[in-house]
């Protein structure tokens, strides 16, 4: 049996039978079908990528409002649509070493404040145009303009000349920036043909496939792209497709049917489930994403360091993560850097709950007793009403006395985050520490949602990022993660997993923390094996 | 001119002036929304020069008045305007989905209509009898199960347990009419679910309140068999309450199903009309609600028009 | 007149929701909010019906949830009778201009889908409990109002009508002595069509995260809470929906019952 068993899989796997004839043919042999549906997918991704057929996304997190502008990018549908049909200066790897794309070489003068990027020649635009070092810089200089509204204006802001030369665009920062490479990975950062800017929503880019339908909310076709400059690894399907499901039970449904091939965002509670389903693999990426509770460090009771580490200690972190991820994340630790990060620093100890201990510090504040306002709205990140729920049972467990509002979603983040001083919150995570620690916990940054001011703290990150001895840096990284975590207004209970699933037949597909399905080349660099 | 032609005329006159009536509510409603709209689409970036552009640029300084007639001129010869979220031509965005709205509704409703009829027909022949208990038993538990239950219900017995049909009902041009057919097919049974009770129910009280008539009764003195008196009796008599009731259930097929789309992620004008409310885009709400309410109105002339025409005493006055 | 079973059934299931509603602090074992066990367990002598996405006892949460559910459907119900009743009936009797004002108001707030209206004013107003009764009262207003408009118009040209007219009674004294008592057994068995509906309408809001917000509990966000589960037989969603479909056919029997009763009334020969 086994030989011929070998036989049928050779065959199918080579694409010399039908998927459903290698079936009818194992099941003849006594073998079960989910038996056979795995081996089958076994040996075919072991023969190497498939050409052809039409493979299909089914995502949450698009709606009809959304745009094909890479500026305006923000929900999953949209980064996912976007890493399909454009391409950027440089990727962030699975291993979280650049992957060099349109630029193929990258060099720095020894203080990091001037960049050379060396671009890549015949690439070649969907619309038939030849990628040159000035659709970059005019890309970049989109971006820089307020009127853009580009979610990249803070990387590139702090870009102070740039210019093209030949197939060489040099850039000029104000201050040394050792990990400008992996800023220019911003999913933002689309490089479009004059930059975008007649028609910055036109979907033309240097991406493996070309845009063919654009309905927002509803679904998104593509179609290979000739002369993509890169088909040796990837563009192996003909034509793909997101489709937009936000109800998460008819995700599941879709994939189980066979209707989608793979989907995000697998509900933690139903994964159990899903696992035994036939066909059906789940996969898990540890990623940088965490949900988050957040003080603003000069308001009244939270500009007491006291009062705010009596909070800190009094969250349950494991049991945010078994009930709010379904055990599908790690514990955090109050400052937003995870192992998932290169020079993260192991040996700080974990916080854990200690309501004994919560107290003491709740008392040494000598806070009135008078009720703390958590603010909260079902959409501040999935789960959070009932992990403010759980908080708040845990911190009056320690005797403090806190209380949950509940906010609409609507207006949630203009008019609570970064506005009311207490509330929930949630961080996608960044490619490097500097750009995480930049964006929200520099006394001047625009997102500094803590309200944290520590000159000290802003001296320390500046002198990280432009040090380019690697101990020295880890040393430094180590040191900002220390202070944030016993003096800063991050509440840090849980990192989230990216828990998504695919069908079996599905081959290619590779686990990257960077971001949901495959940092958005899962419709790339993945194939169909029957 | 024939008094039934007047009367029509009528009905039709007063439809239309409701309708502009509508668009005014409409108009004034969304305008009365709370938050500027040049402020919600510049976000947090804004600054007041570019507030001003922008206000200038969609006309917000004008009177309200003139922006009305500016609206209305511009559905009235087809023009929508643009989406201020992502600048997509309304009309054409709304074409396709409007193709989709009517295609589910018209499949929910070629099932319904006649299996509720034929149904309520069934249940008054056998008023009080087993077949009737059966029939208004079953209904009446269709018509207490919220849409979204009887959605997931479906969606797990017939994707899951007997896997033969799509549980996303996406339906897209270029797919042949077939393949349409079977991406809708779970929707469509929701919703059949869903209206057959009513109209069922409407169906028999109408024909039971006809049978008791004198005539029903000279009928059966004549030997006719009970199916037969209802039919060529009952029925043409009791046709007004059952088209109009008919009619609310066809406009609610059309302007009502937006939790159906939702989890079955069917591409019509109620989903999009619920992304568009949520960011504040007014003039794809308006566009929407015009057009729910032009259906709803129109309908309704509709089930006005055939009373009058299936009524005797109309058609042939005296 | 006895009462056929199926109405009597009705009525005692109507009556235990009401009671579990009203005395659901003395009944429910477990606090609406308490994550007392693990995620979404079967049903056991601790947990009667389960626990949910969270670990809540769901029993608990179900008798809450009855609590806030038949709180809002009945005052929204409630404010749409009385508001559409008395209206319809001024309406009515007093003909002409009122009458055509009224009538063509109602018209103009029916052309708009009761949905769309609840959707733009809940993703504006604050969402209460508040919020969410008078809109679903105003917006089933104007269904009351036609039909006891209609049931009043056969009313008011009765003789007795006449007569108390001519006798020079007041507006008033016409619409509760002489018209509600003859209109009323319609109207009971629209108020439980209302009901009903007013029950499937918020279940339909919360379904869309509209309605009632948590931590409160109702029905038909239980439903999303735990829809997850339901395609891999959890049964966790599967009780809510139980209770919206068993208190609606519950109320429904009994108010086909009083329809009955009254086409009796009617003098007609049928049921």
């Amino acid at each position: 049996m086994n030989e011929q068993m070998n036989y049928l899989l050779a065959q199918a796997a080579k694409g010399r039978m039908s998927r459903r004839e290698f079936m009818g043919r194992a099941s003849a042999l006594g073998v079960s079908a989910a038996l056979a549906s795995s081996m089958l997918a076994t040996a075919a991704r072991a023969e190497g990528p498939v050409k052809g057929g039409t493979l299909r996304a089914g995502m949450q997190g698009g709606e009809s409002t959304n745009t094909l502008d890479p500026a305006l990018a923000a929900s999953e549908v949209p980064f996912m649509v976007n890493m399909t049909w454009g391409e950027m200066l440089v990727d962030v790897a699975p291993d979280n070493t650049i992957a060099y794309r349109i630029a193929e070489e990258i060099s720095s003068n020894a203080d990091a404040t001037e960049w050379k990027f060396k671009i890549r020649q015949g690439v070649e635009f969907h619309n038939g145009q030849t990628l040159t070092a000035e659709d970059v810089i005019a890309t970049l200089k989109r971006h820089t303009d307020e009127k853009s509204q580009s979610g990249a204006l803070g990387i590139v802001q702090g870009i102070s000349e740039m210019t093209a030369s030949g197939d060489m665009v040099t850039l000029k920062l104000s201050s040394g920036n050792a990990d400008l490479p992996f800023l220019m990975a911003d999913y933002h950062l689309v490089i479009q043909p004059g930059g975008g800017i007649d028609n910055p929503a036109a979907g033309i880019g240097a991406g493996a496939y070309k845009v063919v339908a654009n309905e927002p909310g509803v679904r998104h076709v593509f179609e290979r792209h000739a002369n993509y400059w890169d088909a040796a690894n990837g563009a192996h399907a003909d034509t793909v497709e997101v489709l937009v499901i936000n109800d998460s039970t008819a995700r599941t449904a879709a994939l189980q049917a066979g209707q989608i091939h793979m989907m995000n965002r697998v509900d933690p509670k139903i994964v159990d489930l899903l696992t035994g389903v036939p066909g059906v693999s789940i996969q898990k990426a540890a990623g940088r994403g965490h949900y988050v509770f957040v003080m603003h460090c000069d308001k009244a009771p939270f500009d007491n360091v006291d009062l705010r580490m009596a909070l800190k200690l009094a969250i349950n972190r494991q049991e945010m993560v078994d009930k709010i991820l379904g055990g599908f994340g790690t514990v955090g630790n109050d400052f937003p850097i995870n192992a998932a990060y290169p020079y993260f620093d192991e040996t700080i100890p974990q916080r854990e709950y200690d309501a004994a201990k919560a107290a003491e510090h709740y008392k040494a504040s000598g806070h009135d007793g008078s009720p703390i306002v958590l603010q909260v709205a079902a959409g501040a990140f999935p789960g959070a009403v009932e992990a403010a729920q759980l908080f708040q049972q845990s911190a009056q467990a320690a005797g403090i006395p806190l209380e949950m509002k509940l906010e609409p979603d609507d207006g949630y983040w203009s008019n609570i985050w970064n506005v009311a001083p207490f509330c929930a919150s949630y961080w996608g995570g960044r490619p490097v520490q500097d750009q995480m620690y930049s964006t929200a916990y520099l006394s001047t940054a625009d997102w500094n949602d803590t309200k944290f001011k520590n000159p000290e703290f802003d001296a320390t990150l500046v002198a990280a990022r432009a040090e380019l001895d690697a101990g020295k840096r880890k040393a430094l990284y180590s040191q900002l993660a220390n202070t944030l975590r016993d003096e800063g207004g991050l509440i840090c209970p849980m990192f989230n997993d990216f828990v998504e699933a695919r069908r079996e037949e599905i081959g290619g597909w590779l686990v990257d923390p960077n971001g949901e399905l495959m940092n958005g080349k899962a419709l790339i660099k993945c194939w169909l094996t029957a | 001119m024939h008094p039934v032609l007047i009367l029509v005329t009528q009905r039709v006159a007063l439809g239309l002036l409701l309708l502009l009536a509508v668009s005014v509510v409409i108009f004034a409603g969304t305008e009365a929304l709370p938050g500027d709209v040049a402020q919600a689409i510049l976000g947090q970036s804004a600054t007041p020069e570019a507030l001003a552009n922008l206000r200038e640029s969609l006309g917000l300084n004008q009177p309200p008045l003139t922006r009305y007639f500016n609206w209305i001129g511009g559905v009235l010869t087809g023009d929508l305007g643009v989406a201020l979220t992502n600048g997509q031509d309304i009309a054409q965005a709304i074409g396709q989905r409007m193709g989709n709205t009517i295609f589910l509704a018209a499949c929910a409703a070629a099932i319904s209509v006649p299996l509720a009829i034929l149904l309520g027909l069934v249940a008054a022949r056998y008023n009080g009898r087993w077949p009737d208990k059966v029939i208004s038993g079953i209904t009446l538990s269709t018509i207490s199960l919220p849409e979204f239950v009887a959605g997931y219900f479906v969606i797990y017995l017939l994707t899951q347990v007997v896997p033969i049909f799509q549980p996303v009902a996406m339906i897209f041009p270029g797919m042949t009419f077939w393949a349409k057919l079977h991406a809708v097919a779970l929707p469509v049974i929701v919703l059949v679910l869903v209206v057959l009770a009513h109209m069922m129910r409407m169906t028999r009280a109408a024909i039971l309140n006809v049978m008791q008539s004198a005539y029903i009764e000279t009928a059966e003195l004549k030997g006719l068999s009970p199916m037969a008196v209802i039919w060529r009796h009952a029925l043409p008599n009791a046709i007004a309450p059952i088209i109009s009731v008919v009619v609310i259930n066809l406009a609610y097929l059309v302007v009502g199903v937006v939790v159906v789309e939702v989890v079955f992620s069917y591409n019509a004008l109620g989903k999009y009309l619920v992304d568009h409310v949520a960011k504040r885009d007014l003039p794809v709400v308006q566009a929407v609600g015009m057009i729910f309410a032009a259906v709803y109105i129109g309908l309704n002339i509709l089930a006005d028009v055939v009373s009058i025409v299936a009524n005797p005493r109309l058609r042939h006055p005296k | 007149m006895k009462m056929p079973l199926s109405a009597l059934l009705g009525l005692i299931f109507t009556t235990l929701f009401f009671l579990a509603a009203i005395f659901a602090n003395l009944l429910a074992p477990y606090p609406i909010d308490a994550a007392v066990g693990g995620v979404w367990e079967a049903p056991s002598a601790t947990y009667w019906l389960g626990t949910d996405t969270i670990g809540r006892d769901i029993l608990s949460r179900l008798i809450y949830g009855g609590q806030v559910t038949i709180f809002v459907a009945t005052a929204s119900s409630l404010l749409a009778f009385t508001l559409g009743s008395v209206l319809g009936f001024v309406a009515a009797t007093q003909g002409g201009l009122v009458d055509q004002v009224l009538s063509r108001l109602v018209d103009l707030m029916m052309a708009i889908p009761a949905l769309i209206i609840a959707l733009v004013v809940l993703v504006v107003l604050p969402r209460s409990l508040i919020t969410l009764i008078l809109l679903m009262g105003l917006l089933d207003a104007t269904r009351v109002f036609r039909l006891s408009r209609a049931v009043a118009v056969d009313i008011a040209v009765m003789d007795y009508v006449e007569a108390a007219r001519l006798r020079g009674e007041r507006q008033g004294w016409i619409i509760f002595r002489e018209i509600l008592p003859n209109a009323l057994s319609p109207l009971v068995a629209e108020l439980g069509l209302r009901f009903i509906f007013a029950v499937l309408f918020i279940s339909t809001l919360s379904f869309l995260g509209l309605g009632i917000q948590p931590p409160l509990a109702d029905w038909g966000g239980m439903v999303q809470e735990n829809k997850g589960g339901l395609i891999y037989g959890k049964a966790a969603a599967l009780m809510p929906a139980l209770a919206i479909a068993v208190l609606a056919i519950s109320v429904n029997l009994v108010a086909d019952w009083v329809l009955s009763r009254t086409t009796s009334l009617k003098g007609g020969r049928g049921g």
